[in-house]
């Protein structure tokens, strides 16, 4: 069962994505007035860091961002055995009228998604939410789409795409595990 | 049904030093919680949880009810009365009944050591010891520590002194146990007629006084004294209590530090502590109620289990 | 399995070997009295009581011992039932002089008919019956009940004790004298101690006049009150109430001092701690007449046993700590404690499946008794077969003056042949007790009971 990494982007052209659609970000909210990042545990936010970051550098301006932890809106958490760890969800605003940018790694089934739609609900009802992914795989199981895409790959389902980013894993970069067929 | 705690949360003795490391990390993200305006998360939706209360109590149930209702499981309050042996339906009986109406959970506080354990055996639902007899009250243990923790960081090699009638207290052998796993000191210290005999094979560090106790310490918890115990003949009277042991402002005052206070509640102001110690500067005492919340969130969330077998399907969050 | 009718004289032995009948050394045929003859062939015969420790045959003839035959080969008649004890000790039926049959009043526990034929089963040819029944056993027309309903039992004989206050109230002393005239061997409150010292004495003085020994429950109530296992460390951990060393031994100490005061015997029931042996070495080397008995279970068992609160380990005294079990067998040894006796005591299964500290005191022991002593005492060689014999036969009969313990010629053929090596699995579901309320459940034991004998006449045979 050989594992083969492939880079989809490495450190530079994950750079560069990112400032484009940092881009993207300001056009389709014409500007960052009210917005808000929230970030999903847990690369998601670093992700939605480094955006802010850029839109900082760009626009001068400094976007409030927050995390959202999922764990607990999942719709597997009766099946999945084990208690998965919580983390910590921090979004100290009331999110009426707010714009919201959700930021995540990767799109996959879309479910995550909506966990983190039915969570931010509980905060408020913001004005309009949009989604930011760095990569989209495709294959959703749900009606579920992004806004702004940094990258989109076409993998098999048993294939593995992974986000890495320095403050957790020592580089930038995103690969692509293909799985051999396994015993 | 492999969860890191097992079936039932019993008391701390059985715990290993990384299962309550994991009870108290759980608790932090629910702490959160409970600041928000919707209140509520979904993890335990369609769970049936009854709290079976053989002895009155108004903090512990409603605050197993509310951490129940915070993750949107159904509850169910029984206020049972009294031992098998009296008044009515026996431990065994209540126990095959709650089990033929398929409930996930109990929470159960009863008045003879051993009975949490006693109903554990004999269903198939989680059962969470509420408090039994003079045994333990594990969730109040994990509060404490947990309160202890968010203000120390740390609790390895933390002085802390529970005070007052340890011979009969559950809460005071909870913490005991959960604290020498973390790697405190405990110390204790009461009249010696309120501490069991056999103290000093406990592994406690063992006052007299209360004043000593309070140059030692780093937080004492102190414990509520029942008038029965003056009824009974371990002590003379409330106010000699108060006067050789109360933990008084005068007394925390010679303290060659800040020492934090603790109480499991509900308080007898005047008696083992004072008003202006339980209201002052460094009384946790409202953390701990706050933190008993998100403790038993956490407890709650880490037994309700599912299947394992699925558990792959959920291993390093490929499933977005 | 009842013992067999036999047509002609035929050895127990399996490979079926026959005695030829045409030898006509012993018997002259069926005396008419109902009971076998029997001959025990081949066994270990160890009798204390006469200092007789040897390999040979048997005899019992009429209901009592004939004889003792070393010869080998000897043969005997048609009327006699020979059986084969090759391995097995022989030994005087095994006397145990507190027990409770729970008749009159909790027959669904266990009613002496049930009960004596536990004791059968464990090698007991004797019993007496604790008097804290319901009513209590206070008065001559239930002791004489209790006697009756023993021989109907037609197992181990019954031996009643009385109270020693009316209802055991401890306020005014029992009839002793006409339940003894109606067969009662001593009094007893047990269940409950003699809390006020003025009743002991009084009772210590007047048993005199009638020869018997006043046995006492050794319990402080005020120190013991509420108490569910013993003071120490264990019930720290589990916050059970304990009951400490000290409740036991204040008492003994008073019935020892007032022994001494009266004159009279006193015979301090279930002795459970290091303080207690220590005490009556002390009554004893000052020519007190005071006895002692000692329960397997605080022989073999700790407070540990206790551990996640098994109500089968939950009787009173409690069992305690590995210091008095260790001082209590070594008392044992030195008869220092005079005897072992069972405090067998059944309760229903609904009553001991409650929380611990609602559960009642007690377990049975009937069954178990001679194993347990013989696990922990004889096979690590603490003591060896002739002292349990004594301890369980001769001593009691001596104590309480009763007839047995002994298997010189001419006494009645009360006897026990066991099996000292067996090893076998214990399980109460297949008690002949009505009761199932032993910590031994699932233990491997070494010792059986395989043929218990009361005046000539088999009343059990072990099967397995």
């Amino acid at each position: 069962m050989a594992a083969k990494p492939t880079t989809v982007l490495d450190s530079r052209a994950l750079a560069r994505t990112l400032r484009r659609m940092a881009d993207e970000i300001v056009e389709l909210f014409d500007g960052v007035d009210n917005l808000i990042f929230v970030g999903i545990q847990r690369r998601g936010v670093q992700l939605s860091d480094r955006l802010a970051d850029i839109l900082d550098e760009r626009e001068q301006v400094r976007v409030p961002r927050g995390s959202l932890d999922i764990t607990l809106y999942r719709d597997d958490l009766q099946t999945v055995g084990p208690r998965p760890v919580v983390g910590p969800t921090k979004l100290p605003w009331d999110l009426n009228g707010k714009r919201v940018l959700i930021v995540d790694d990767v799109l996959h089934t879309g479910r995550t998604v909506r966990a983190a739609l039915d969570e931010l609900a509980d905060f408020g009802r913001p004005s309009r939410i949009a989604l930011a992914v760095l990569v989209d795989r495709g294959g959703r199981e749900l009606p579920i789409h992004a806004d702004i895409v940094g990258k989109r790959v076409d993998v098999a389902p048993s294939d593995r795409v992974d986000v890495l980013v320095s403050e957790l894993d020592g580089s930038d970069s995103v690969v692509l595990v293909r799985r051999e067929d396994a015993a | 049904m492999t969860t890191p705690l097992g079936k039932d949360l019993l008391g701390l003795e059985p715990l290993t030093p990384e299962q309550i490391r994991l009870i108290l990390d759980t608790a932090e993200p629910f702490k959160e919680i409970s600041e928000r305006a919707i209140k509520k998360v979904p993890a335990l939706r369609g769970s049936t949880i009854v709290n079976l209360f053989f002895e009155a109590s108004t903090r512990t149930r409603v605050s197993f009810e509310f951490a129940e209702k915070r993750l949107s499981a159904d509850t169910v309050n029984v206020a049972a009365s009294g031992s098998s042996v009296s008044k009515g339906e026996t431990l065994v009986d209540t126990a095959r009944n709650l089990e033929a109406m398929r409930i996930d959970m109990v929470v159960i506080r009863h008045s003879a050591s051993g009975a949490a354990q006693f109903l554990a055996e004999r269903i198939e639902s989680n059962v969470i010891n509420a408090g039994d007899g003079t045994h333990e009250h594990p969730t109040q243990g994990l509060l404490d520590l947990l309160t202890l923790r968010d203000r120390f960081g740390s609790l390895e090699g933390r002085r802390i002194c529970i005070c007052g009638d340890v011979l009969h207290s559950r809460v005071a052998r909870s913490n005991i146990w959960g604290l020498k796993k973390m790697g405190a000191i405990v110390g204790v210290c009461g009249p010696r007629s309120l501490l069991p005999n056999a103290i000093a094979d406990l592994g406690v560090e063992v006052f007299d006084r209360i004043e000593a106790a309070i140059e030692w310490a780093e937080a004492l918890n102190i414990l509520r004294l029942q008038l029965e115990r003056m009824q009974a003949g371990y002590i003379p009277s409330l106010r000699e209590y108060n006067r050789v042991f109360g933990v008084t402002r005068e007394r925390l005052e010679r303290a060659p530090r800040d020492v934090l206070i603790l109480h499991p509640g509900p308080m007898n102001r005047g008696v083992e502590i004072d008003s202006d110690v339980a209201d002052g500067p460094h009384s946790v005492i409202l953390d701990q109620v706050t933190n008993g919340v998100a403790v038993r969130m956490a407890v709650l969330y880490l037994l309700a289990g599912g299947a394992p077998e699925l558990a792959d399907a959920a291993k390093g969050g490929s499933d977005r | 399995m009842t013992s067999r009718e036999s047509a002609g004289a035929r050895d127990q032995r399996a490979d079926g070997n026959r005695e030829s009948s045409g030898n006509r050394e012993r018997g002259t045929g069926n005396r008419g009295s109902g009971v076998r003859q029997v001959v025990l062939r081949g066994g270990r015969v160890l009798d204390p009581s006469q200092n007789l420790d040897g390999v040979g045959d048997l005899v019992l003839t009429d209901g009592t011992v004939e004889s003792f035959e070393t010869a080998a080969g000897a043969s005997y008649g048609d009327d006699y039932e020979v059986i084969d004890c090759s391995g097995l000790v022989v030994s005087p039926g095994f006397i145990d002089v507190h027990c409770h049959l729970r008749e009159p009043g909790r027959e669904d526990v266990e009613t002496i008919a049930t009960g004596a034929r536990a004791a059968a089963v464990g090698g007991f040819t004797a019993v007496c019956a604790m008097p804290n029944t319901q009513p209590v056993t206070d008065n001559q027309a239930a002791v004489g009940f209790v006697l009756r309903q023993g021989q109907t039992a037609n197992a181990a004989r019954v031996h009643p004790i009385g109270a020693i206050s009316l209802g055991q109230e401890g306020k005014s002393l029992a009839e002793f004298g006409e339940m003894v005239g109606a067969g009662a061997v001593a009094v007893s409150d047990d269940g409950r101690p003699v809390a006020s010292a003025h009743l002991m004495r009084t009772a210590l003085e007047y048993a005199r006049t009638f020869g018997i020994p006043v046995a006492d429950h050794c319990e402080e109530p005020t120190l013991a009150a509420g108490g569910a296992m013993n003071e120490g460390i264990v019930s720290a951990r589990l916050g059970l109430k304990g009951i400490p060393s000290e409740a036991e031994e204040i008492m003994v100490i008073r019935d020892i001092l007032l022994a001494r005061r009266t004159g009279g015997h006193i015979h301090l029931c279930h002795m459970s701690t290091k303080g207690s042996v220590e005490l009556i070495r002390w009554g004893k080397e000052r020519g007190i007449r005071v006895t002692a008995e000692a329960c397997p279970h605080h022989l073999s068992l700790t407070e540990d046993a206790v551990g996640a609160y098994n109500t089968n380990a939950k009787m009173n005294p409690p069992l305690r700590t590995a210091e008095d079990v260790e001082a209590v067998r070594e008392a044992v040894r030195d008869g220092t404690i005079d005897l072992v006796a069972t405090d067998h005591a059944p309760h229903h299964y609904d009553e001991k499946e409650r929380e611990f500290a609602d559960s009642p005191n007690g377990i049975v022991g009937l069954e178990t008794a001679l194993a347990v002593v013989n696990t922990w005492l004889v096979k690590p060689g603490l003591i060896d077969l002739a002292t349990l014999v004594d301890r369980m036969s001769v001593s009691p009969a001596r104590t309480f003056n009763l007839p047995g313990g002994s298997l010189r010629r001419g006494q009645m053929a009360d006897v026990t042949v066991f099996d000292a090596t067996r090893e076998w699995k214990v399980d109460p579901a297949k008690f002949v007790s009505k009761g199932r309320n032993s910590p031994y459940g699932g233990h491997t034991l070494h010792g059986r009971v395989m043929c218990t004998i009361v005046g000539g006449k088999i009343v059990h045979r072990a099967t397995g």
